[in-house]
């Protein structure tokens, strides 16, 4: 028998927010039956959703109170369309108001929703202004990407304007999807149908080991929720001296890892012995990988 | 009366003096057995003769498919007008060569991919049609009327002798080479690597007559890996349902699961659900079915003591390979496939269950769609009576007694459909009159290409319950079974609520709370393995699955 | 899109004993929600779904008639979002949405 776990990936965005929390300590906002549903998807012919493809509310985990959001990857990838943003965009703003130990962003979309691509795009720039207005303010702000679309295209700049980014193995983030990128570049640069060309490029292992993601758990609500819990109310610096030192790291890691053609090579240079099997290792026996190459850096 | 004592005819040796001729004209050119890949298309055009006979070796999996490229390159001017005869046409080459007049007639058992395209050479009058077959009515006419002159096979490596290994997706080889190389036939192999020594001989060399190593592996399609991720609630509940009302209920031991995600189900509640039922040792023991992924867990905990493949499945060799106690395995340590064998062992077995697109009231099913000519395969001959069968098990036994309750005792086969009530996009699956008969007249068929016949039928399981239509006693009846079942397709909805009650409490319709099947733990919870990654883990990482299949 | 409005008889008469609501399943292909929502609708229940297939109003009554008559329910409003389900994925729904309703009971 295999370990029996309450898949994340699997859960809808309300199951995931009810395993993060507290039993019976959601409260959520703008709720399913006051139908803030799309005004733009009725005009296409497109089935709406009750909450917009997204579950706001507040809570607490471990008893610490919490903001937190939930993107529905079932609905129209989970994509950002004008409501959608806005409920993101008002949680964010909520926390200036009530201060919660940190608010918590279940991230699972392809970006903005073509559908209704001017109203999406503004609402990723306002979501965007609110996760930095939070940050200032000294609220953490914590991503966890774990569903079926990853977390791509605005909603990725998001997830990489917060404190932290928490993932499972199967979590993928970039900005471009793999099938713009092979539409764009061409399949001998990108097959998007090789999956494993995919995950090992903007997956979140890739992703952890290139400083991107900040931890990597197994595919558990329980863990995403230990996880959560053992980083809340300690927020990153948030400075310019904070982003200067970001901006530092990327340059050189761009000048280091520029002639590689493959994340194996990255990993590789890191000091990973043996690259080939990093995709297939369970999230403890990489978490312990990452921590020898820790270890090891000076 | 003058009775000639004299024979018919002079000349015995023919085809095999004709073959003499051929190998010399190939050996001219090629100087051994063993040619180079670039002389490929020149060596076809030497020993294959117009009018030809010919199988380009193509199966659900393994394809022969550098050969049947360069078949496609050969001058139509020197061949021309060739008769295939091979059991699935999937490739655009095995078409190619009907647009130019290299071949002009087909036998064949399956179109998939290339359902659509065929369908509009045979309306263009660039191909014509002897019969759309089973595997196994093929391959026995190969014994027939049907025996090629010229086989182009596929297999992983070759000696300089000619010696084959055919690696585990041995498949449809067998029969190819037996019929072709003792009726005084060409033998043409094209392997992926040439070697001192074969690490097993599947065709002994001196039954070929050339090999060419082929400049890239032969291509081999991962066709019976299903993702756990895309079962259904609705799926396991339908599982459960097979296994209380029909593997639970009559003993099945000996058995054959269709591919599709409906048995993957099954399979994958065998050891949560069946278990804590008490069913292990008791149900699915010995099973004539691929390799496929979703049978791990399973086979790990227990259930499945034994498996014979038709073919192999990309991802699963070395699994199998270190399970030599389930599967076929030779003494190499690599499984060794045979569709033939697999289809009789699964034609003798005690269940077939599989799905289907239609079914009417008489339970005859198609999975004919229009526009495209797709074929049969391997499901009408698993999927029927075993009329010829004579020993007795205890689920044969049991179906027989309810099937034959008058008369001459008998046993049965059970013959299982397991289908949702609507398709994706709403289609019925129930209908009163199956595709399958404008089919027939689109493409001048003799008879409407029907699956499994509604007489071979045993149960019909959906999300709404069993039929069992061994229970019915007139095609009247039958035909509220199915309605009772049928849910709220068109079909269902005119369904006789009295005769649907009267056959219910017979037992001829089972609705889940009638054979203990409790709806609320329907769900994927139940599934032992819910995701590509979870078969990863139960087989202890030997499953390798391909890359299309990894989010990882 | 197409809009298809119900009404069932229900239990003419039964007071509203409670208040409260569930959401069930999402909105994808093959997949729909289902709101299930107590309301004083004078023992009546009341059913409306916005499906993307368009045709098939007589199956979703009888889908939503046989879930209302099966339950014996009373002021229950139903609210669909329908992606092209199957009435075997709907009937599951529904009856997740009753059970969810009924975790929430006062």
């Amino acid at each position: 028998m295999i370990p029996a776990r309450h898949s994340f990936l699997e859960a809808t965005a309300r199951a995931r927010v009810r395993g993060l929390l507290d039993a019976g300590s959601f409260r959520e906002f703008c709720g399913p039956a006051q139908r803030r549903t799309s005004p733009h998807l009725p005009a296409l012919g497109m089935p709406v959703a009750f909450d917009d493809g997204i579950v706001v509310g507040e809570g607490t985990i471990e008893g610490r109170p919490v903001l937190i959001a939930a993107q529905e990857g079932a609905f129209m990838g989970g994509a950002v369309g004008e409501v959608h943003g806005a409920k993101l965009t008002g949680l964010l703003e909520r926390a200036l108001d009530t201060r919660p130990d940190a608010v918590v962003l279940l991230l699972d979309s392809g970006g903005v929703r073509l559908h209704e691509a001017n109203a999406g795009l503004i609402a990723m720039g306002e979501i965007q202004r609110a996760v930095f207005d939070a940050r200032a303010a000294g609220i953490e702000v914590i991503a966890v990407i774990g569903g079926r679309n990853g977390c791509y295209g605005g909603t990725s700049i998001v997830a990489r304007s917060c404190d932290r980014i928490i993932a499972s193995e199967e979590g993928r983030l970039s900005v471009s999807g793999p099938e713009v990128i092979e539409a764009v570049e061409g399949i001998e640069e990108f097959d998007a149908q090789d999956r494993a060309l995919v995950w090992r490029t903007m997956g979140a292992k890739h992703r952890r080991l290139t400083g991107e993601i900040d931890e990597i758990v197994a595919d558990d609500i329980d863990a995403f929720r230990s996880a959560v819990a053992a980083v809340l109310g300690a927020p990153r610096p948030f400075d310019l001296d904070a982003l200067e030192a970001e901006h530092a790291r990327l340059a050189g890691r761009v000048a280091r890892f520029k002639g590689a053609k493959d994340a194996r090579e990255i990993w590789a240079a890191l000091g990973v012995n043996d690259p080939d099997r990093v995709s297939d290792i369970e999230a403890d026996e990489f978490n312990r990988l990452v921590a020898v190459l820790e270890g090891d850096r000076p | 009366m003058d009775v000639s004592t004299h024979s018919v005819r002079g000349d015995w040796n023919s085809l095999a003096r004709n073959y003499d001729a051929r190998l010399a004209r190939g050996l001219a050119l090629a100087g051994g057995k063993v040619i180079p890949s670039p002389q490929t298309t020149a060596l076809m055009e030497a020993v294959i003769e117009p009018g030809d006979r010919i199988c380009i070796e193509g199966n659900n999996q393994k394809h022969a498919d550098f050969l049947s490229r360069a078949l496609a390159e050969v001058d139509p001017a020197k061949v021309h007008g060739l008769h295939v005869v091979q059991s699935n046409i999937a490739l655009a080459p095995h078409l190619d060569i009907f647009e130019s007049g290299i071949a002009r007639r087909l036998d064949f058992c399956y179109a998939g991919p290339q359902g659509l395209r065929l369908a509009q050479l045979v309306k263009a009058g660039k191909v014509e049609v002897g019969a759309i077959h089973t595997y196994l009515e093929l391959y026995s006419r190969y014994f027939a009327d049907l025996t090629p002159r010229v086989s182009l096979i596929a297999a992983e490596a070759a000696d300089r002798d000619g010696n084959l290994y055919t690696g585990p997706n041995t498949e449809d080889t067998p029969a190819i080479v037996e019929a072709t190389a003792f009726r005084s036939g060409v033998l043409i192999a094209q392997v992926n690597r040439i070697v001192d020594k074969v690490p097993r001989v599947d065709v002994p060399g001196d039954w070929v007559s050339f090999v060419v190593e082929a400049p890239k592996p032969h291509y081999i399609e991962p066709i019976f890996t299903r993702d756990p991720g895309a079962i259904t609630d609705i799926q396991v509940l339908m599982a459960m349902m097979v296994i209380r009302g029909i593997y639970e209920k009559y003993g099945v031991t000996r058995l054959n699961h269709g591919i599709g995600f409906d048995t993957a189900a099954i399979e994958l509640i065998l050891p949560t659900y069946a278990e804590e039922l008490g069913l292990r040792g008791k149900i699915c023991r010995y099973m004539s079915v691929n390799p496929c992924p979703t049978l791990i867990p399973a086979i790990e905990s227990g259930f499945i003591e034994a498996i014979h493949c038709a073919g192999s499945e990309l991802g699963m060799e070395r699994y199998v390979s270190e399970r030599s106690d389930v599967f076929f395995i030779g003494r190499d340590g690599t499984m060794r496939s045979n569709r033939v064998f697999c289809q009789l062992a699964g034609h003798y077995a005690d269940l077939f269950i599989g799905s289907t697109l239609q079914i009417d009231l008489e339970g005859n099913s198609s999975t004919a769609t229009h526009a495209r000519m797709t074929g049969f395969g391997g499901a009408p001959n698993f999927g029927s009576e075993s009329r010829g069968r004579r020993h007795g098990s205890p689920a044969w036994l049991r179906a027989g007694q309810e099937a034959h309750r008058q008369g001459m005792p008998r046993g049965r086969k059970l013959v299982v459909q397991m289908v949702e009530t609507f398709k994706e996009g709403l289609a019925p699956t129930f209908v009163e009159r199956l595709d399958a008969w404008e089919l027939m007249d689109t493409f001048d068929m003799p008879l409407p290409p029907v699956m499994v016949y509604g007489d071979d039928l045993t149960h019909i399981v959906t999300e709404e319950g069993i039929a069992n239509l061994l229970l019915c006693d007139s095609l009247a009846e039958r035909a509220q079974a199915i309605r009772g079942v049928a849910g709220y397709t068109e079909v269902g909805r005119k369904r006789d609520r009295q005769m649907v009650e009267k056959l219910r409490a017979r037992g001829a319709i089972l609705y889940p709370e009638d054979i203990g099947v409790d709806k609320r733990l329907a769900s994927r919870d139940l599934l032992a393995a819910r995701s590509i990654k979870d078969l990863v883990r139960w087989s202890e990482g030997l499953y390798a699955p391909p890359a299309r299949f990894k989010n990882w | 899109m197409e809009r298809l409005e119900f009404r069932f008889a229900g239990r003419p008469g039964t007071p509203l004993s409670a208040d409260g609501e569930a959401l069930v399943g999402v909105v994808g292909s093959g997949n729909l929600e289902v709101m299930i929502e107590r309301a004083d609708l004078g023992g009546a229940c009341e059913a409306s779904v916005d499906t993307s297939i368009h045709g098939f109003g007589d199956t979703w009554q009888q889908v939503i008639g046989d879930f209302v008559e099966r339950r014996g329910l009373a002021n229950i409003r139903l609210s669909i979002n329908d992606g092209g389900a199957t009435p075997a994925v709907v009937m599951l729904r529904l009856d997740q949405a009753w059970a969810g309703l009924g975790e929430k009971a006062p």
